[in-house]
């Protein structure tokens, strides 16, 4: 088997990539630990991009490294009880835990060499891009998610809403930063707007190269985080009434969707012939703006400030 | 050109393999950081870099050689991923520091 540069190349990544890992995980300082995941996330998303998905190289260093980075940036400012005990475990737990390590990679490893070396046949892959023009759109990845598999993703829009769900009722938003400097603030208000001409490109182009509603929704979920490290509070966002239609737009996008195609005697989430393009369009902008309100809820923590007085309103009468 | 056909997916399968076995090797760092650690934001990282893995094997098992597509189908799945384990971290970070403020009451 020759071995090229490309080779040494992919080791070189995957060295990295398992040493950053490796430091991440094994540090006693949390922040240290932060900080390697997110260079780990970027890394990450090279190697995407070397595996050529650039779909998933879009997502990973926007969601990955970013939003993931930026959550748990703001979780170390909270304290922790069991931080007190950082330390590593004791000899015989951690050489068992070692020894279960070493034998979870060796049959991980054995099972993927399998997989890879001894299939040969048919592949979904043929079947994608067999009826990839009948999709409406020509990214294969965005026609698998948003056509062919269709349910998959509109289970994880509701995987997403019950998430958010169970973070608003948690409790109510973090305090907002203090003021930042002049410079954080011109900053943020030239960031934010270029963010969301990036994240309507994005959502445009994902028909037809990389891109779409996930990558998108994570610029816009980015926009929120910047003007809130700007000092902005919540009041910036829609309404409260307009942020809960927002949340479950994307779902009842699809359900709706789903539904006319019943409707018209087809399979429930078959789109009508000629009509796929325009029905995927749809449903990406709301599921962009349902994704990009949901992250940035995470971000803000909680229920904000709005929603608050608002059902307290609704109790006293 | 069946000779040549063959060299490529020899080169094919060597990256697979060096990717899909630092995925698996991730999986399971990860996974033991998850289980051994005290602190809980140490265990969402780990179990964040675990789940890393797993994509990491999944798209090297799509990656078809540097002239080729690569199959769209794990990379729907693995992009579906990203979206639920952030998500999913967004929500465990919310419950630990409602845990946190439940124990200081």
């Amino acid at each position: 088997m020759e071995i090229t540069l490309w080779h040494l190349l992919d080791s070189l990544l995957a060295i990295l990539l398992l040493g950053l890992g490796w430091a991440a995980l094994s540090g006693t300082d949390l922040k240290r630990g932060v900080v390697l995941f997110m260079a780990f996330g970027l890394l990450l998303s090279l190697i995407w991009a070397r595996l050529r998905a650039p779909d998933l190289a879009l997502a990973e260093a926007a969601i990955g490294a970013g939003l993931s980075g930026a959550l748990l940036l703001l979780a170390l400012r909270d304290k922790e009880k069991s931080e007190n005990n950082l330390g590593q475990p004791g000899f015989l737990p951690g050489l068992a835990s070692l020894l279960l390590m070493l034998l979870l990679a060796a049959s991980f490893a054995l099972a993927y060499v399998s997989a890879v070396t001894g299939h040969e046949g048919g592949r979904l892959a043929g079947l994608a891009f067999g009826n990839l023009e009948q999709s409406g759109v020509s990214n294969p990845v965005t026609a698998v998610l948003l056509n062919f598999r269709a349910y998959d993703t509109l289970l994880e829009l509701a995987v997403l809403l019950a998430a958010t769900l169970g973070i608003l009722a948690l409790g109510s938003e973090r305090r907002p930063f203090r003021r930042p400097g002049v410079l954080l603030e011109g900053l943020v208000a030239w960031i934010s707007p270029l963010l969301v001409i990036v994240a309507g490109y994005l959502l445009w182009a994902g028909a037809h190269a990389p891109g779409g509603a996930f990558q998108a929704g994570a610029l816009l979920a980015a926009a929120i985080v910047m003007l809130r490290l700007g000092g902005m509070r919540s009041d910036h966002l829609p309404g409260p009434l307009v942020q809960r239609w927002l949340l479950v737009g994307g779902i009842t996008a699809f359900m709706l969707t789903g539904y006319l195609a019943s409707f018209l005697g087809l399979v429930f989430l078959q789109y009508p012939d000629g009509r796929a393009g325009l029905l995927i369009l749809l449903i990406e902008s709301a599921a962009m703006l349902s994704i990009a309100l949901s992250l940035g809820l995470a971000y803000i923590g909680g229920r904000p400030s709005g929603w608050e007085n608002r059902s307290s309103r609704g109790r006293s009468s | 050109m069946g000779e040549q056909k063959q060299q490529g997916a020899q080169f094919m399968i060597l990256t697979q393999l060096i990717f899909g076995i630092t995925g698996g090797l991730l999986f399971a760092m990860g996974l033991r950081s998850a289980l051994v650690r005290e602190s809980l934001l140490a265990r969402i990282i780990a179990v964040n870099i675990s789940g890393a893995g797993v994509f990491l094997a999944f798209v090297a098992i799509a990656y078809r050689g540097l002239e080729e597509t690569p199959d769209p189908v794990p990379h729907a799945l693995v992009l579906t991923g990203i979206v639920v384990a952030v998500s999913a971290t967004a929500l465990a970070l919310a419950l630990r520091r409602r845990l946190d403020e439940a124990d200081d009451e």
